[in-house]
């Protein structure tokens, strides 16, 4: 007999007393899925909650865009951007005194490594828990790329914010689907593992730096 | 016994009301002082009291313990000795837990579905007294008067398997004259769990030993609780630690009246 | 613990720090005596967990459906638990779809062969670890090492106790009993022997700590050529993973190497994508006390170009179905390793982790360790009367488990496990309470007996006396004496007449 085949036994061996054949018959869950919540101002909120990570958000026009991207860039002290595919020209354009580095290549991870900030956009947000969904789609890059650089700067559309989780994983089950990896990012890194008191930046990006872009 | 006119509360809500006490082996055997104060605020509030001579013990000792065929012969018995009654009250939330959690429970376990029904009607109609009071009979002032400053510690079954919420400290803070003063970390654990604290000494006595702490650091005269057991545990250190804090069933205080005290 | 390692280790140098032992580690009563007596780890727990206790009831108490997200996660947990062979299944299916290799694992030790057999057939020497529970109760480390292969702890608290060659002590913080002090002494102390050393002049500020294993792990995560994880979730209908974590240490184990293990307990299905939502909100607030974890990440099979391009997946039995065939005790099947349980616990917030003889310690561990090992030991045995029944777990289980139900029911298994061979002191005891309880007459006839003691001792309360059981309640106690006139004697002659 396989392993699989002695598991599955004893499993239906122990469940005996289940007559129901239908688990959706025998067991119904009282909870309507994906509802969103009633959130005053949900850009606002998603503010608010990503702050309470300790990262900085700024709130800024479309036209404002590239100008604030130049300034964070300047704030995060960036000498080398990682620019993954899909990332518009315009928005690091006036970026002519850092290096900007394409992964077409692709970069190895000592490469990625040696660069310490990343520019990314983002999949879908979620403002109650001031989540920040990535599919690694276009504009995104690969798992890698916004994990090895030190600082994050991610630029998240005020219409990819819903209201909470429930709207967030409606929002991402055609990516989930398609076999894309999904990472979600509630601020930086951090631990509290010692005393349980926290320190933010561990091995992920240590700071993450976010443009809500209206 | 004569009912004395009270001077904040002249209704007698209870009137036409029959209850059995449920007075607990506990309190039976070594704190008479308790049930005899539950009877005297149900008589004083107009309530006709009986003491079904059958009873004994919710059995939780053996239930908790794991033996639980003997604690369906203290179902059996229980249910034999309340059947009938509307209202059985007991000066204690743990008791009263056990016998609405655990009893029929048992009596299914063993496979006796009579007695499972028996069983699950007497629970419905047991309750503690401080649920009694509010739910039943309505009334937070019973007109006691206390005048001494207590803390409260909200027993574990009380608090989490009778779920008797905040009407213990209700009752508390209607009393007269009284001072009731927040107990630090009240919601903890005292660490006497039955026969844990004779299984696990010496983590109970450690929970204990916090517990007393805590309620010396408040200043208080008196700690209250809703359960004897508990009592003797937090009293036991405090007396060993000559603390000066006294421990009293909240049942002893709101039995106390003017009155008397004069 | 360090001094007697060198004397052990004779044969062959280790490649890692040889960890602390579980064997030889007493029943929990026994256990405890020691525990109790480190003054500075009470210190260090009583700090955490009253830390995270508020943290976790501020979180718990933004969400107003909190109750209703709680029963929904029991019922989704039930359903799985109660049809596991269909969800087991199409699980199956759906990750060997997506290009995930599965293996199945009756046992620990079928589990740890079938992972160091990949390492093996790669020619791996090195692994890199997400802190993962099922890892530990399989000891997943020593038989890498037996086999030589190193495997590197990359969570921050797994690695102060791989550095420390001690034993986890909570399901989420494994070093909660050790507070900054003694971090930095382990850090100076080891980091040098296995890698990157700790920066000269290592100050006890968990922000330098921090800095310091971030230096340290970051040359192993880049040379990694395989990673093991665990799994907080698998969906059923799509074969996708989830790991919830903080550090990004997770992210980089899942992301960098080529290969990657996930060593996945058989109950940690969840039906569909759907169901992520419920458990997402609960699992982050229960768990750190936080709205959301830092880091989750989610994936469905190899994505060309991106992460490992080999997965595997080992679903691990190891006593799960022995769980299973409990109707009462299976409810704990539903954990989703949060700790909340641990951080309420009075009992494990003085006792520590260890005492419970198990990388599982806490309320979660006294009902999951006895179910899935047996009642034979007596560490097993002892678990389930490691807690008051005060039920404060009860309350702040996110997934709803009735702890102090199962415990009672374990209880109950345990004396009839004691007593099928033969009778037993304790049990004599009960026996004639039970007597005594049986009928108010019986009752009555007790009550002679301690009105006898109540005229003998008067008021005077008693103090320690060399007596057995009373003993263990008198040593830290005095007790009133019975008084001489019992409740149903006053009865009898005021309300009766007689």
């Amino acid at each position: 007999m396989t392993a699989k085949e002695a598991i599955l036994n004893k499993i239906r061996g122990a469940l005996a007393d289940v007559q129901e054949a239908d688990p959706e018959v025998d067991i119904p869950i009282t909870w309507t899925y994906g509802t969103a919540l009633p959130t005053e101002d949900i850009i606002e909120d998603f503010v608010i909650k990503v702050e309470d990570y300790g990262a900085t958000v700024v709130r800024v026009p479309q036209s404002d865009l590239p100008v604030e991207i130049s300034e964070a860039i300047r704030r995060l002290g960036t000498e080398r951007l990682v620019v993954p595919e899909g990332i518009p020209e315009a928005w690091t354009e006036p970026l002519t005194d850092i290096d900007l580095c394409s992964d077409e290549g692709p970069l190895s991870h000592a490469e990625l490594n040696a660069i310490d900030s990343v520019i990314s956009t983002c999949a879908v947000a979620m403002a109650d828990s001031g989540t920040i969904a990535l599919d690694h789609s276009t504009g995104q890059g690969r798992r890698a790329l916004t994990l090895l650089p030190d600082r994050h700067l991610c630029v998240v559309r005020a219409d990819q914010i819903v209201s909470d989780v429930p709207e967030g994983i409606n929002a991402l089950k055609p990516a989930l689907r398609h076999g894309l990896p999904v990472t979600w990012l509630s601020g930086g890194s951090a631990t509290s593992d010692i005393e349980l008191s926290r320190v933010e930046g561990v091995h992920g990006p240590r700071t993450l730096y976010v443009i809500v872009v209206e | 016994m004569t009912v004395t006119t009270q001077p904040t509360h002249r209704e007698r809500p209870g009137e036409g009301l029959t209850v059995a006490l449920f007075a607990t082996c506990i309190t039976d055997t070594m704190k008479p002082s308790i049930p005899k104060a539950v009877v005297q605020i149900l008589e004083r509030l107009g309530c006709r009291v009986e003491f079904p001579r059958k009873q004994t013990c919710c059995g939780q000792i053996m239930t908790n313990t794991g033996y639980f065929d003997e604690g369906l012969s203290t179902v059996k018995n229980y249910v034999d000795a309340f059947g009938g009654y509307d209202h059985v009250i007991a000066p204690s939330g743990s008791c009263v837990g056990s016998v609405r959690h655990q009893h029929e429970m048992l009596a299914d376990r063993a496979g006796d579905a009579a007695l499972a029904r028996e069983a699950s009607q007497t629970a419905a109609a047991t309750r503690d007294l401080s649920e009694f009071l509010i739910d039943v009979l309505g009334v937070e002032d019973v007109g006691a008067w206390f005048p001494h400053k207590v803390t409260y510690h909200p027993t574990c079954h009380s608090a989490r398997i009778a779920k008797v919420g905040d009407k213990p400290l209700r009752l508390l803070r209607a009393v007269g004259g009284i001072e009731v003063i927040d107990l630090p970390e009240a919601e903890q654990c005292c660490g006497f769990g039955g026969t844990f604290s004779l299984k696990n000494p010496d983590v109970s006595i450690a929970m204990a030993s916090d517990k007393a702490r805590n309620a010396f650091s408040t200043g208080a005269e008196y700690l209250v609780a809703g359960d004897h057991a508990c009592l003797m545990n937090i009293g036991g250190v405090l007396h060993r630690g000559r603390t000066g804090v006294r421990t009293i069933h909240l049942a002893e205080i709101l039995a106390s009246t003017q009155e008397e005290t004069r | 613990m360090t001094a007697s390692d060198k004397t052990l280790t004779a044969d062959k140098p280790r490649l890692t720090p040889k960890p602390g032992t579980w064997l030889g580690i007493p029943p929990f009563p026994e256990a405890v005596k020691t525990e109790l007596q480190l003054s500075q780890q009470r210190k260090n727990l009583s700090h955490a967990t009253h830390v995270i206790r508020e943290k976790r009831v501020l979180r718990a108490s933004e969400v107003e459906n909190w109750e209703e997200l709680r029963t929904a996660a029991e019922q989704i947990k039930d359903r799985v638990g109660r049809h596991l062979d269909k969800y087991l299944v199409q699980a199956e299916e759906a990750m060997t779809a997506a290009g995930v290799t599965v293996h199945w694992a009756r046992d620990g030790e079928e589990a740890n062969r079938i992972v160091s057999d990949i390492a093996k057939a790669k020619q791996i020497e090195e692994i890199v670890k997400i802190k993962s529970m099922v890892t530990q109760e399989t000891d997943l480390n020593e038989h890498l090492e037996a086999e030589g292969i190193a495997a590197w702890e990359t969570d921050l608290a797994e690695l102060i106790v791989q550095l420390g060659h001690d034993l986890p002590s909570h399901i989420l913080v494994p070093a909660i009993h050790r507070n900054r002090t003694e971090v930095r002494d382990i850090f100076t102390e080891e980091m040098g022997r296995y890698g990157a050393p700790a920066p000269e002049g290592l100050s006890n500020e968990p922000t330098e700590l921090t800095n310091a294993a971030r230096a340290h792990l970051r040359e192993k995560f880049l040379r990694a050529k395989m990673a093991v994880s665990g799994g907080n979730f698998i969906v059923a209908e799509t074969g996708t993973l989830v790991i919830v974590e903080s550090e990004g240490n997770g992210r980089m184990c899942l992301t960098l190497p080529e290969t990657l293990v996930s060593v996945v307990g058989i109950e940690k299905i969840v039906p569909t994508l759907d169901d992520l939502e419920v458990f997402l909100k609960l699992l982050p607030r229960s768990s750190t006390g936080e709205r959301m974890n830092p880091y989750t990440s989610m994936w469905t099979g190899v994505r060309p170009g991106d992460g490992p391009q080999d997965l595997h997946v080992v679903l691990l039995d190891n006593g799960r179905s022995d769980v299973l065939a409990d109707p009462v005790g299976r409810a704990a099947l539903r954990c989703i390793r949060c700790s909340a349980c641990l951080n309420i616990c009075p009992v494990y917030e003085r006792a520590g982790g260890h005492a419970y003889g198990s990388p599982y310690p806490g309320p979660i561990g006294a009902i999951l360790n006895p179910q899935l090992r047996g009642l034979d030991s007596k560490v097993d045995q002892a678990l389930p009367f490691a807690s008051t029944l005060c039920g404060a777990c009860n309350e702040v289980c996110p997934v709803k488990i009735p702890f102090t139900d199962i415990l009672v029911h374990l209880r109950n298994k345990v004396v009839e496990h004691k007593t099928a061979k033969r009778p037993t002191i304790e049990q004599g005891l009960m026996k004639s309470t039970t007597w005594a309880m049986s009928s108010g007459s019986h009752l009555e006839k007790v009550h002679w007996g301690s009105r006898m003691a109540g005229r003998v001792f008067r008021e005077r309360w008693l103090g320690p006396m060399p007596m057995p059981l009373a003993s263990r309640w008198l040593q830290a106690r005095d007790a009133e004496p019975p008084p001489s006139e019992t409740f149903r004697a006053w009865w009898r002659t005021h309300r009766e007449g007689k």
